[in-house]
């Protein structure tokens, strides 16, 4: 029984037809990397799967709830997905701890002192357990988004949506994060993420997931996809990222 | 004795002329004056950016009504005659001068350094500065919020009605008291700063659009 | 003859001045809190597009804005017990302040508000917090932070406006100046001194506003 399944996902801006019947199943556990071309509809999929994005029309089933044009609880369906952002997109006024704490508190009327020791125990699964009485703007890009990790695990979601995270990121600070983002592999999460990390995709992913034109256009296991690529377009695309470095 | 609504209007209009008029005058002397006070407020001279920089601040932090009343009964301690509409003129004057300074001291800091260095390297004395390179960038972006301020002072027109100047605020409170008609005089009367205030307004924010220099 | 200054008989009133000061105050304090609640109210209404009410509060902002303080105070005042609303000089003294610094906080909050990323209010709604949950755990304390200069101008400008109040016999500062001067005739002195108090009130609550903006939405910072 799949995690998420997603059938026949349409999406239109006014006239503009984004996703053209996007189908895919992901099994609990499984690393999933989308790739494709800025316009290809990557982020705005992945943007649909918490929400953030409305469909126009098709089903997602996460964990047993149903996202359709009509009906969602989004509220139950983001307890369950969480997200990391290009952007980081930490609160400035509260501090790293305080960012953390926040939606347990709120969201799930968590204790204050339960959320507290919560916070702790993730700052401490993403290395910054030092930081927790910072304030973001003392922080590094890197570690701004391993603290926006921490407060998407905080909220303990069955999937993590990463919507780019490391391309906002000063080359040298790429592999922290991405070395949380593979310990979190290693310990069963269930990840989708958008990326141009491709080596990374290729290390860590069960599954490449590679959008063209508002659709999956292939779809596979990374290392035998990149080695043998069945369509032109993902062909192309590949190499076009190779040259690029 | 019945008054129509024109015989109302009629007369409003007549304390509405003298409002244009005042705020015109406040206006166009309290600019002038606000020029020589930004040149002083920026000044190299330290004693004369102090003197600027308190005359601002008492006019900035103190009410409208206060400075009329000092300039009222001011003039009146040098045995001078000062009607209603002298001792308006002069304080609105006085008030404008120091807020359209201060506005345009904002617009003037916010030139960027390099223009000053750039323009002094090539030994122009602070006057010439002002006047062929800061001042004339300062003007364009000085423009939205120097309209923005008019409707203060058209506003501020009102509180001269106390030292009894038969502007709009005066000649309606005297209709209202002639006609017992104190909610439909006021009314108008507000509907008559409406109509001055209101273009200026979105002229201001039209302007803050157009010319708002890009961050 | 030249003139004598005379600031005696008005220091001999100096308590009637400072209890004026006190009432102005008083009035200031109330205005200020009431005003600020209907700026809040008004800018969420504002910048959420909450139809028809956000039409209407860009109507009353727009009044307000762009006619004098004195002209809504005797409206109130005077205009409003042709419809059977009487009130004291208190009442619509405070009323009318309440309702102009409604009107500028609503501009002045709803420019903070409507200054806040997008992308906060998009990490917020990933964790799954509501609308109402994000805008008062992420939306309005940065937003009050941010604009808080401006608004304690626009208190500072509501205090000394409330000086015409004195128009409709609330006994605030100016009023007692009034008094004072009417009975020494000593005009320009009163008015002057009166003028220094309203001075160092300003500057004092200025001072005030951005300890308390410091405390209460700064956080520890």
């Amino acid at each position: 029984m799949p995690l998420l399944r997603v059938s026949a996902l349409h999406k239109y801006y006014g006239d503009n037809h984004v996703l053209k019947g996007v189908d895919l199943s992901i099994e609990e556990g499984e690393v999933v990397a989308i790739i494709g071309r800025s316009g290809s509809g990557k982020s705005t999929f992945l943007r649909t799967l918490n929400g953030l994005e409305s469909i126009s029309d098709g089903v997602i089933e996460v964990d047993g709830e149903y996202l359709d044009a009509a009906r969602a609880d989004l509220r139950s369906l983001r307890q369950k997905v969480g997200m990391v952002f290009q952007q980081f997109n930490l609160f400035p006024h509260l501090t790293v701890g305080e960012n953390v704490m926040l939606a347990p508190q709120v969201v799930k009327k968590t204790s204050k002192a339960e959320a507290r020791q919560l916070a702790r125990q993730m700052l401490e699964r993403v290395g910054l357990g030092e930081k927790f009485d910072a304030y973001p703007d003392r922080l590094s890009g890197g570690q701004q988004q391993r603290v926006a990790i921490a407060r998407a695990l905080a909220m303990s979601p069955k999937v993590l949506l990463c919507d780019e995270i490391t391309s906002a990121l000063d080359p040298e600070l790429v592999n922290e994060v991405l070395g949380v983002v593979r310990q979190l592999a290693k310990e069963g999460m269930t990840l989708i993420m958008v990326t141009h990390e491709m080596r990374f995709a290729r290390e860590v992913g069960d599954k490449l997931v590679f959008m063209h034109q508002g659709k999956v256009h292939e779809m596979g296991n990374p290392r035998e996809v990149f080695a043998a690529p069945q369509t032109p377009e993902l062909a192309n695309f590949i190499g076009a990222v190779a040259e690029a470095g | 004795m019945d008054f129509t609504l024109w015989d109302i209007v009629r007369n409003l209009l007549i304390g509405l002329q003298w409002t244009v008029l005042l705020s015109l005058v406040a206006f166009v002397c309290g600019g002038i004056a606000g020029l020589l006070l930004l040149v002083a407020r920026i000044s190299d001279n330290g004693f004369l950016r102090g003197l600027a920089r308190g005359y601002i601040e008492l006019f900035q932090g103190t009410p409208l009504l206060m400075q009329l009343f000092m300039v009222f009964f001011g003039i009146a301690l040098f045995g001078i005659d000062v009607s209603a509409w002298m001792a308006a003129a002069i304080a609105l004057t006085l008030f404008t001068s120091a807020f359209l300074a201060e506005i345009w001291r904002g617009c003037v800091e916010s030139i960027p350094r390099g223009q000053w260095e750039a323009s002094g390297s090539l030994a122009l004395n602070r006057l010439e500065q002002l006047r062929h390179v800061i001042l004339p960038q300062a003007l364009r972006i000085a423009i939205a919020p120097t309209v923005g301020f008019s409707v203060q002072v058209v506003k501020g027109t009102a509180v001269t009605s106390i030292i009894g100047f038969t502007e709009l605020t005066k000649t309606g409170g005297m209709l209202a008291n002639a006609t017992f008609e104190p909610f439909l005089t006021y009314g108008l009367v507000a509907l008559g700063y409406f109509i001055l205030c209101y273009p200026l307004s979105l002229s201001a924010r039209y302007l803050e659009r157009r010319l708002h220099a890009p961050a | 003859m030249a003139y004598q200054f005379d600031f005696a008989p008005v220091l001999a009133q100096a308590d009637l001045l400072l209890k004026g000061a006190l009432f102005t105050l008083q009035l200031t304090v109330v205005g200020t809190v009431l005003g600020l609640a209907i700026g809040v109210l008004g800018a969420v209404v504002r910048a959420w597009r909450l139809r028809p009410f956000d039409a209407l509060f860009g109507v009353y902002v727009e009044l307000i804005r762009n006619t004098p303080f004195i002209v809504q105070l005797f409206f109130i005042f005077f205009g409003l017990p042709a419809l059977g609303v009487r009130l004291t000089e208190w009442q619509a003294a405070v009323l009318a302040m309440v309702i102009n610094l409604g009107a500028y906080s609503t501009e002045i909050i709803r420019a903070g508000i409507v200054a806040i990323p997008k992308g906060q209010l998009e990490a917020a709604a990933a964790l799954a917090m509501s609308r109402f949950e994000a805008f008062r755990h992420v939306v309005l304390q940065p937003a009050l932070a941010k604009v808080w200069p401006a608004l304690s101008s626009q208190i500072v400008i509501v205090m000394l406006g409330s000086a015409v109040c004195s128009q409709i016999a609330t006994e605030e500062l100016s009023f007692a100046a009034n008094f004072i001067q009417s009975r020494n005739f000593r005009a320009f002195e009163t008015y002057l001194l009166t003028t220094l108090l309203y001075l160092v009130m300003a500057i004092v609550v200025r001072q005030l506003l951005a300890w308390l903006g410091q405390r209460l939405l700064m956080g520890r910072r």
